[in-house]
């Protein structure tokens, strides 16, 4: 109950924070619409889509998980910076429950992520995409379930390598072939077998492909639940160890 | 050098007590693992309503010790007391009667003062309502009406220690911790400062500072303690203190007149060592190139100084003398001064 109430407290803080300043927040819609309106047509005649539509069904998912990936690093830094700044530390030193700091930031990047994934769908779908609205729910949840295990990956990171330069460093070569085995380029179906092979241990990889099924109306895929149920399993393994680290006599 | 602390008067309750505190950091692993022994048994008695000073050089033990206080690090023995409340046992009740200043600020640059105050009261527990109130409350009482609403990375450095003290107290603790509350600030900021935290003191709060100014622990401390190698190494009113080196201080400047020449260290040797086989002189410190000399009395030392190393044929730059301070306590205590 404290930590519910807590963890909203930190949730509305940081949210309210953010949209204070929605210039911050366009920001981050920069880079994926980029993608999503220049990378989709090299997509569409290397795989040889015939329509646009097509072409976003199998770009859109991939354009997720990329989005995850890398906004999980990105929260692993502002969570160094608020504990250079003295804010974790000021909060620590309170009643407040300690993992609620770690949750309510974890509620916000899910909000932004989500708001992200609408604006994306939205473009998309005036370009030509067609997905149906239980579909793209089911892809939103299972992108949700990629970020708070990416979030809690950059926080995991940012407290075992607290400087910011060796966490460039590790957060790029770390995000760089998590995203290129997820297929966040090119699909996995058209990969080699061994690096689909490879592609099986990496749960990020599940996810894309489960968002594809989801994007391409064909929510009965095997894939959907499976990776529901990878995604989920690992979301809540990665909390408790982040947890667990956050809980130590750091900061 | 002996340590020698107030002896505890059982029949007043203390709002902080120890006995015993250590605290070890590790560092490495196998062959090259190395210890560091921080804190390696503190006692101390602060009284309630009181502004305790606790002076120490770097890497004395200060900021590890008021981070136990704080309960952000747990010390490996020893207890704690803190408002009646064991720190080992109850942290978290702890938490709630104390309140916490950092050295760096612990405020998010890009929120406003208002924003952090109310968030501060919330994370007491309180609903929206009351913590709008407590934050009003501490603005009124803080003067923060004019920057409160501002950006924090828009606010002065001083405006911004005023806003962290109103933070720590938002919620009345019974003690208020102060690391370095006005370290690179400047005079009037500072002045301003020591204002707040007396004002707080009459009310009735308990507080802890910890400080690397000699003369702000003089003039707003009721009492000190000095931490040094991570034991306490004096503790008593700054005046006691003081009163403890008995006699004058006289200052031997060996910089040459009249030349911007610093004097050779060998020199400064010489001077020293005669200058400490004086009669008159119960100690000398040597402290760059002045000779820092204690005496029974200024007046009648100071013409065998100078006989003395007019004999050697050292002219000095200056000489003065004056009453102890603080600085000598410290001196006198840690062998260093609080530069160092």
């Amino acid at each position: 109950m404290k930590l519910a109430r807590d963890t909203w407290l930190i949730f509305q803080y940081e949210t309210g924070l953010m949209l204070k300043n929605p210039a911050s927040i366009a920001i981050t819609l920069i880079q994926p619409i980029t993608y999503l309106l220049l990378f989709t047509p090299f997509l569409k005649s290397v795989m040889g889509v015939s329509t646009y539509g097509g072409a976003f069904g199998v770009y859109v998912p991939s354009l997720f998980a990329a989005m995850g990936v890398f906004n999980g690093m990105f929260a692993g830094f502002a969570l160094l910076a608020a504990i250079r700044q003295g804010v974790i530390t000021r909060c620590r030193v309170t009643p407040l429950s300690r993992v609620s700091l770690l949750l309510g930031r974890l509620l916000q990047h899910i909000l932004l992520i989500g708001f992200q994934g609408i604006v994306v769908v939205v473009t998309a779908i005036a370009f030509g995409l067609r997905v149906g609205l239980g579909n793209f729910l089911v892809a939103l949840v299972l992108l949700s379930l990629i970020v708070v295990m990416s979030v809690s990956l950059g926080y995991d990171l940012a407290l075992l390598v607290p400087n910011e330069n060796a966490l460039v460093t590790l957060a790029n070569s770390l995000a760089q072939p998590i995203s290129l085995l997820a297929g966040v380029l090119i699909p996995l179906s058209v990969a080699p077998l061994w690096v689909r092979n490879v592609a099986l241990w990496n749960p990020f990889a599940w996810g894309t492909n489960a968002m594809r099924a989801a994007f391409q109306n064909h929510i009965g895929d095997p894939v959907v639940w499976k990776a529901s149920l990878i995604l989920t399993g690992l979301a809540v393994l990665t909390v408790l160890l982040s947890s667990r680290l956050f809980g130590r006599e750091i900061a | 050098m002996t340590s020698r602390h107030a002896p505890v008067d059982n029949d007043r309750v203390l709002m902080i007590r120890t006995t015993g505190l250590r605290k070890s950091f590790h560092s490495g692993r196998g062959r090259r693992r190395t210890t560091i022994d921080a804190v390696r048994g503190v006692d101390l008695a602060v009284k309630p309503g009181e502004i305790f000073g606790f002076l120490g050089p770097n890497g004395a033990g200060k900021t590890t010790t008021l981070r136990i206080f704080a309960t952000l690090l747990r010390p490996d023995s020893g207890d704690a007391v803190i408002a009646s409340t064991d720190l080992r046992r109850s942290p978290g009740q702890v938490r709630k009667q104390i309140g916490f200043v950092a050295q760096g600020s612990g405020t998010n640059d890009q929120s406003t003062g208002r924003r952090e105050l109310v968030l501060q009261a919330r994370m007491y527990g309180v609903p929206k309502s009351t913590a709008i109130r407590l934050a009003d409350g501490v603005i009124t009482a803080f003067q923060l009406e004019e920057f409160v609403d501002r950006r924090i990375s828009a606010c002065s450095g001083g405006q911004r220690r005023r806003l962290d003290v109103a933070l720590g107290v938002i919620h009345r603790p019974r003690v208020l911790f102060l690391d370095e509350p006005t370290a690179g600030l400047d005079p009037p900021s500072r002045a301003r400062v020591w204002q707040e935290v007396r004002r707080l003191r009459d009310d009735g709060m308990t507080v802890f500072l910890t400080t690397h100014y000699l003369d702000e622990a003089d003039a707003l401390c009721d009492r000190i303690s000095i931490i040094d190698g991570g034991l306490i190494v004096a503790e008593g009113t700054p005046s006691e203190l003081k009163r403890e080196i008995s006699g004058d201080v006289v200052i031997v400047d060996l910089a040459a007149p009249d030349t911007a020449g610093a004097p050779e260290p060998a020199t400064i040797l010489d001077a020293a060592k005669i200058l400490a086989d004086q009669q008159c002189v119960e100690s000398c410190e040597t402290i760059g190139q002045t000779l820092r000399l204690y005496v029974d009395s200024g007046a009648t030392a100071i013409p065998q100084i100078m006989r003395a190393l007019s004999g050697k044929e050292i002219e000095p730059g200056a000489v003065e003398t004056r009453r102890p301070s603080l600085d000598d306590v410290f001196l006198a205590k840690t062998g260093r001064t609080i530069g160092d």
